[in-house]
């Protein structure tokens, strides 16, 4: 997938005149908060379940190297095969060697963000290998020839009257007439064209939300049964899944899918949440008869025992986006990656360089929203903060931001001259205000109060405060 | 160098950087195969601390708050009679896609019996019957295993979709089914798919609305066997 994400100023600007995409985000505004925040309510022990998903995580993290070899270990004693691939690149080619074993021309595909991290569509289609997206929203954008603008709910920025343009545009064996009104219809439409597709197609990919390492098992969760279709009926399933995926036990497989749905759409349980172990038995009469797991790593290993090493532990639930103001606001387009919101502002730099989304990390408000909702208690704007440190560190940051800046420093460590410098501003700033005590337009900072109005400092300053309440005191 | 040696090595070696006490790689070893063998149970919900009837009461609860509908009968006698009624009400054939499980054996006819497919979907089918191997209080979750017995295509490929629950194996959470999946399978072992259904299959891929029928069922109706 390309990478945008240097154009965020841009990309941001459009989306907040994109009068269409403005509408289709008040789904996200309105719908994902109240429905986790119920979800919340109707489980007591909800905030003592995000805690032990927290210590689980972080305990596989600890030994993630161990629990990746017996996990293995358990995929090739049912039968599967683990192959493992350094990056994107390496990723693709094993994908590719096995759609050439098996001969395949079609194949469908599980809703997988790690897919659209290496870009998998692109390069099978370039190898005359047909993907074809399931889920529903991956199905309409990629009809569309879009990405995901959500990691859970990948058509969010469209509305309907999109949807039924785009299904007359492609499905053009049905009369053009027909009626489209409702939502139903379709999916009733997309649901018998996919059907099709599912019991033909030689190979399905699926990514995983998670992998157990007690039983070598893969566990996907789905609303639709698109994935479960995807991984039961061609002849060769392949799971595509990162090392981070990796969980204990089953028994700790429950403990964090109990969050997982509740953060992402307010459900208690996802309709469908399927544990795939190795191919099918020599008694099963249905089930793929080869079971692959490629395992990718793509800079995961390197944020180990760094300060992103907590990013590791996030479950790809969606709730910081959803909860973001900035999010909100432009959708996830304008991040110009595979991951969107306060995630992907920490997880973009560390998996293509702080130099190609320097801008994320800067796109936050700092409201601490991301990390309060979080199932998985991930500091997010403690690392969105060490992003940017390490961008200034990295000479990224323009220059005139640099010099004043460092100016800044400079006058803050000359406490006299800071105090003099600030509180002559400060009155400055209150004569300018005037009467309304607001000011509507800064000199040299037009930027901030375009879209603000800043309030007038009054009374004294802050060390004029204190000073006098010392005397008080003695 | 392979690329599993060298990823497991970059682990490794993050990893090392970050200790502050230090732990050999054997300890760390036996800290992950005494987790895997011990498998400790965590925080469970206690809104299934019932008595064994309203665990039942609380599970047809939570099966309908999916969307789904659940009716309790006496025996698998009068399970077949409920599934030929579901059946009339919805409009829909006599005509039932089924597995080999032998449960299934015990269902009982009114009039007439509804004629069986035996064997795996493929995709044909508007009617089928399959048998839970475990049902889950908690949220009204179905555990279906696959196997000749009941074929995992049944559960997602027909637009209906029935499953008889066992009273007998209804419990409290996911742990108890895992538990009662270790001593079926043995340690460490799974059949080669588990499907946790909880409603039936639906999308709101469509300006966020719930529409129920995706890819999987349309419908879906629990039958509880509550044999007194």
């Amino acid at each position: 997938m390309k990478v945008s994400s240097s154009n965020f100023k841009s990309n941001a600007r459009q989306a907040l005149d994109d009068k269409q995409l403005q509408s289709a985000l008040n789904h996200v505004r309105n719908n994902f908060i109240s429905k986790r925040s119920k979800a919340r309510l109707d489980l007591p022990e909800f905030d003592a379940l995000r805690d032990n998903a927290r210590a689980i995580k972080d305990h596989t993290l600890e030994h993630l190297d161990f629990y990746l070899e017996h996990y293995e270990r358990k995929v090739v004693e049912s039968g599967g095969k683990v192959h493992w691939a350094a990056d994107a690149v390496e990723a693709r080619g094993i994908i590719m060697d096995i759609c050439r074993k098996t001969n395949a021309k079609t194949v469908t595909k599980g809703k997988s963000m790690i897919s659209e991290e290496i870009s998998l569509n692109e390069f099978l289609a370039a190898n005359s290998i047909i993907p074809v997206e399931t889920d529903l929203g991956e199905y309409i954008i990629q009809l569309r020839g879009e990405n995901p603008s959500h990691i859970i709910a990948p058509a969010v920025h469209l509305n309907i009257d999109q949807v039924r343009d785009e299904f007359r545009k492609a499905h053009t064996h049905l009369s053009p007439n027909r009626p489209m009104n409702e939502p139903e219809t379709l999916l009733g439409e997309a649901r018998e064209i996919l059907r099709g597709k599912f019991l033909t197609a030689e190979l399905g990919i699926t990514g995983a939300n998670f992998l157990v390492a007690e039983t070598g098992s893969s566990l996907i969760v789905t609303n639709e049964g698109n994935g479960d279709l995807t991984q039961i009926l061609p002849r060769v399933h392949v799971v595509l899944a990162s090392i981070d995926k990796i969980v204990p036990t089953l028994e700790d497989l429950a403990q964090i899918t109990r969050v997982l749905a509740r953060s992402a759409t307010g459900q208690e349980i996802t309709v469908y949440s399927t544990l795939s172990t190795g191919p099918r038995r020599k008694e099963d009469e249905d089930g793929p008869e080869e079971y692959h797991v490629v395992l990718l790593d793509n800079g995961r290993s390197s944020m180990l025992g760094t300060e992103f090493s907590e990013m590791l532990r996030c479950i790809r639930c969606g709730a910081c986006m959803n909860h973001c103001p900035v999010y909100q606001a432009v959708g996830g387009h304008a991040y110009g990656w595979v991951y969107p919101g306060p995630m992907g502002a920490v997880l973009t730099p560390s998996l293509i360089g702080v130099d190609k989304a320097g801008h994320l990390p800067n796109a936050s408000t700092f409201c601490g929203r991301c990390e309060a909702v979080c199932p998985m208690r991930i500091p997010l704007p403690k690392m969105m903060r060490s992003w940017r440190e390490r961008e200034f560190e990295q000479h990224l940051v323009p220059p005139a931001h640099r010099k004043n800046l460092a100016l800044w420093a400079w006058l803050a460590k000359h406490r006299r001259l800071y105090r003099l410098t600030t509180g002559l501003a400060a009155r400055i700033l209150a004569i300018r205000g005037g009467l309304s005590k607001r000011i509507n337009k800064l000199p040299m900072a037009e930027g901030w109060t375009k879209h603000r109005i800043l309030p007038a400092p009054e009374g004294a300053t802050f060390m004029k405060l204190y000073r006098r309440r010392l005397r008080k005191g003695r | 160098m392979s690329s599993r040696e060298q990823i497991l090595k970059k682990i490794k070696g993050s990893l090392r950087k970050t200790q502050t006490v230090h732990t050999s790689d054997e300890q760390r070893n036996q800290a992950v195969l005494a987790r895997i063998n011990q498998h400790p149970r965590g925080i469970i919900p206690a809104r299934t601390s019932l008595s064994r009837q309203d665990l039942l009461y609380h599970f047809c609860e939570k099966v309908k708050a999916s969307e789904a509908s659940c009716k309790i009968v006496e025996s698998y006698e009068k399970a077949g009679i409920e599934i030929q009624k579901f059946l009339r009400q919805h409009n829909l054939p006599q005509l039932v896609r089924i597995g080999t499980d032998q449960r299934l054996n015990k269902l009982g006819w009114e009039n007439e019996p509804p004629q069986l497919l035996i064997g795996p979907s493929d995709g044909q089918d508007l009617v089928c019957v399959s048998h839970a191997q475990y049902g889950v209080s908690e949220t009204g979750t179905l555990v279906m295993t696959s196997g000749p017995e009941n074929p995992t295509t049944l559960n997602f490929l027909p637009e209906t979709h029935i499953i008889l629950l066992n009273k007998k194996n209804l419990q409290e959470s996911y742990e108890d089914s895992w538990a009662a999946l270790r001593q079926r399978y043995g340690k460490e072992k799974l059949p080669r798919t588990v499907n946790m259904i909880t409603g039936p299959s639906r999308s709101a891929d469509i300006e966020q609305t719930l529409i129920l029928g995706a890819h999987g069922p349309l419908r879906l109706h629990v039958i509880v066997i509550d044999g007194k």
